[in-house]
C-alpha cells in the first residue's frame, strides 16, 4: 500500500504554498528503488510506448534524416553511402533567385495576414460577446466555427465556385451586362484572396480563446465604470481590451514563432492558377523543386533552413513572452 | 435569454441595426455558398442551364448526380478509401493518444519526464517534407494506406489536451480503485474514460476530421490514382475542373437526361462536406472546454 500512496501523494496539487500542503510528508520520486517503480508503473509505460514509438519513428528519425542536406544524397547510396558535400547545398540555395522569391512571398503573406487576419477574431469575439441572447449566440458560434473543419481543397473549391471566372459572382455580373473579373487567377489580388479564405475558414474558430478571455473579465469592473459614467466605447477601451491583452500578446508571439508556416495546402492548390511568382511559398518551393526533380539534398537543405529559422523564431518569441511576463509555449526553466 | 444588467444603458436603435446587419452578413457568408452548392447538386440539367451555372433558387430537383457518383466508379471508390482511412486512422490515433495521455498523467511515474519531453519537443520543430517522404519510401509505405495514417497518427497537441484533462481527475478516485485491486488498464477503461466522454469526443472529432480532410499526405505518398482518397478526387474534378462524365456520353437514352457536370461536381463537394456537417453538431458543445484546456496547459 505504501507503493500506492507514494504515486498520488506527490502529485503537485497546486497547494504547495498552503501550510497543509507542505506539512504533509511527500516521498521524493527517487525514494523507491527502480525495480519497485517498474513493478508499480509498468502498465503506464506499456500504455505510453506505442505512441512514443510512432513519434520516434515518424518525427525524430526524419529529423535526423535532415543530415542529407549536407550530402549529395541518392536513394541508391542511402544516407550511409552518399558523399558529404559540406554546405554546398546551402550555397546553391542562397544563390537561387526562386528560393528568395519564395521566402519573400512567405514573409509578405505572413505580414499581410498579421495585419488583416489577426484582428478579425478579436473583433468578432467582442461582437459575439455583446449578443445578449445565449441561444442566438450559440447558434452563431456553431456556424462560424464550422468552416474550420473543412479541408483546404473544399474551401478553395467553394471560393472558386463563388468568386472564380465561372463562378456565381461572375455569372451574376454577366447576366446584368457587366464585365466579370476573375479573382482566383489574378496574381495581384492573391494576397487579398488567401487572406479572405483564411478569414472565412478560421476566424470564427479563432474567437474561442478570446471569448473565454472575455468571459473571465470581472463584470464588476464594467458595472463600476458604468456607474461612474463611462460610455460603452470607453468601457471597451479601458476594460475589455486590457482584459484581452495577455491573450492577444500570447497569440501574437506564437504567430511570430510560426512566421514561416503560412500553411501548405492553400498555396499548393492555388499555385497553378495564379502562377509561382505570387503563390510560391517555402513549402511549395521544396515540393516542386525536389519531388519533381529528385534533388533530395537540395530540398532537404531548404526544409532545414526553414526549420532552423522557425526554431530560432520560437526561441525569440518565448524570450519576448517571458519579458512581457507571459508564459509562452515553454516555461522559463 | 439572459437579461441585460441594470447598469447597462439601453442599446440605440442604430446600434442594434448595425449589429444585426453585421451578424446576419457573417452568418450568410458562411451558409450561402454551402446552400448554393447543395442546391446545384440536386438540380436537374434544365435548372442548371436556366440558371446559367450555379443554381440559387430551387426549380427542378433530381438526385441523378448522386446516382452517377455512387453507381460505382472513381468517386464511390474514393469515398470508400476515405471512410476506411478515417475509421481505422481515428481508432488508431484516438486509442494510442488516450493510452499515452493516461500513461503520462501521473507525474511521479517511471520515465515520466523523458517520455513527456519526447512528445513536447515535437512542438518546436517539424522534420521537413523531404526526409519524411524518404522515410516513408524506405519503409515501403508508398501507395499503402498506412502512409496516410502512421506518419500523422499522434498529435502532441491532442495528447497534451487529453493528459491535462486526465490530470484533473481527483487522485482519490484512482487511488480507491487501486486499493480495490484494479490495474491501470482497468482504471483507464472503467473509471477514467467514462468520466472523459466530452474530451474524447472532441479529440476524436479532431482526428477524424484530420483524416477525412487529409490531402497532402496523399499527394506525397499515393501515386496510384486508383487509391486516391476523396480530397484528391475533389481537387481533380472540382478545383481543376476535369469532367467526371465525358461530354460525349449520353447518360440515359430513354429520357435523354444527362446529369449536368456542374451538378456532379457540386455533388462531389457535398459528399466531402456532409460527414463533417453530420458529426459536427454532436461534438460542438464540448469545444470550448477542450480547446481552452489545451490553450492554457499546452
Amino acid at each position: 500500500m505504501a507503493v500506492l500512496k507514494s504515486r498520488t501523494d506527490s502529485e503537485p496539487a497546486g497547494d504547495l504554498t498552503s501550510p497543509a500542503g507542505s506539512a504533509r510528508r511527500r516521498p521524493r520520486p527517487g525514494a523507491l528503488p527502480f525495480r519497485a517503480r517498474l513493478r508499480r508503473d509498468w502498465q503506464l509505460l506499456a500504455m505510453t510506448l506505442p505512441a512514443a514509438g510512432l513519434v520516434l519513428v515518424f518525427h525524430y528519425v526524419p529529423t535526423l534524416g535532415n543530415v542529407i542536406a549536407f550530402q549529395d544524397y541518392t536513394p541508391y547510396d542511402g544516407v550511409a553511402g552518399s558523399p558529404w558535400v559540406g554546405l554546398y547545398n546551402f550555397q546553391w540555395l542562397f544563390s537561387d533567385p526562386e528560393f528568395w522569391q519564395a521566402l519573400r512571398n512567405t514573409v509578405t503573406i505572413t505580414t499581410f495576414q498579421l495585419v488583416f487576419y489577426f484582428p478579425v477574431p478579436i473583433a468578432l469575439a467582442i461582437l459575439l460577446d455583446s449578443v445578449l441572447s445565449r441561444k442566438l449566440r450559440l447558434f452563431i458560434q456553431g456556424i462560424v466555427y464550422m468552416p474550420h473543419f473543412f479541408s483546404w481543397v473544399l474551401v478553395v473549391s467553394l471560393f472558386q465556385q463563388i468568386l472564380g471566372g465561372a463562378g456565381l459572382l461572375a455569372q451574376t455580373l454577366r447576366q446584368h451586362g457587366h464585365e466579370p473579373w476573375d479573382i482566383m487567377t489574378n496574381p495581384d489580388a492573391f494576397l487579398v484572396l488567401v487572406t479572405a479564405e483564411s478569414v472565412w475558414k478560421d476566424a470564427g474558430w479563432g474567437t474561442i480563446i478570446f471569448l473565454a478571455a472575455l468571459a473571465a473579465i470581472n463584470q464588476n469592473l464594467y458595472e463600476a465604470s458604468a456607474v461612474d459614467g463611462a460610455s460603452r466605447w470607453r468601457r471597451m477601451w479601458h476594460i475589455t481590451l486590457p482584459g484581452l491583452r495577455p491573450v492577444i500578446l500570447l497569440l501574437l508571439i506564437l504567430r511570430l514563432g510560426d512566421a514561416l508556416n503560412v500553411g501548405f495546402e492553400q498555396f499548393f492548390l492555388q499555385r497553378d492558377a495564379v502562377g509561382a511568382h505570387a503563390a510560391e511559398v517555402l513549402d511549395t518551393f521544396v515540393y516542386w523543386r525536389t519531388l519533381m526533380t529528385g534533388a533530395w539534398s537540395y530540398g532537404a537543405a531548404a526544409g532545414l533552413f526553414k526549420g532552423l529559422v522557425g526554431l530560432i523564431l520560437i526561441v525569440i518569441a518565448n524570450k519576448v513572452a517571458h519579458r512581457f511576463g507571459e508564459q509562452g509555449i515553454y516555461k522559463r526553466s | 435569454m439572459s437579461t441585460r444588467p441594470t447598469w447597462q444603458e439601453r442599446p440605440t436603435l442604430f446600434g442594434l441595426t448595425i449589429k444585426g446587419f453585421l451578424l446576419t452578413l457573417i452568418v450568410l457568408c458562411m451558409i450561402y455558398p454551402i446552400y448554393v452548392v447543395i442546391l446545384t447538386s440536386v438540380s436537374t440539367a434544365q435548372a442548371v442551364t436556366e440558371a446559367g451555372g450555379l443554381v440559387t433558387r430551387p426549380s427542378g430537383l433530381s438526385l441523378d448526380a448522386y446516382r452517377e457518383l455512387f453507381g460505382g466508379g472513381v468517386v464511390t471508390r474514393a469515398v470508400l478509401v476515405s471512410t476506411g482511412v478515417t475509421v481505422v486512422g481515428t481508432a488508431v490515433s484516438l486509442g494510442l493518444t488516450i493510452l499515452a495521455a493516461y500513461g503520462l498523467s501521473r507525474t511521479n511515474s517511471l520515465f515520466h519526464r523523458p517520455l513527456l519531453f519526447l512528445f513536447l519537443l515535437t512542438f518546436l520543430f517539424t522534420p521537413g517534407m523531404i526526409p519524411s517522404y524518404l522515410l516513408v519510401r524506405e519503409l515501403g509505405l508508398i501507395d499503402s494506406y498506412w502512409s496516410l495514417i502512421l506518419p500523422s497518427a499522434i498529435s502532441a497537441f491532442n495528447l497534451v489536451v487529453m493528459r491535462a484533462f486526465f490530470m484533473n481527475i481527483p487522485g482519490e478516485v484512482i487511488d480507491s480503485a487501486r486499493i480495490d485491486g484494479a490495474g491501470d488498464f482497468r482504471i483507464l477503461g472503467r473509471i477514467v474514460l467514462p468520466m472523459s466522454k466530452g474530451v474524447t469526443a472532441v479529440i476524436g472529432l479532431f482526428y477524424a476530421v484530420g483524416y477525412w480532410n487529409a490531402f497532402f499526405n496523399a499527394v506525397l505518398y499515393i501515386n496510384d490514382n486508383a487509391k486516391w482518397p476523396l480530397q484528391l478526387i475533389l481537387r481533380q474534378y472540382v478545383q481543376q475542373g476535369m469532367n467526371l462524365v465525358p461530354n460525349t456520353r449520353t447518360y440515359d437514352t430513354a429520357t435523354g437526361a444527362l446529369p449536368p457536370n456542374l451538378a456532379i461536381k457540386m455533388a462531389i463537394v457535398v459528399v466531402a462536406l456532409v460527414p463533417v456537417l453530420i458529426i459536427y453538431p454532436f461534438v460542438q458543445k464540448h469545444f470550448t472546454k477542450g480547446v481552452i484546456i489545451g490553450a492554457v496547459k499546452g
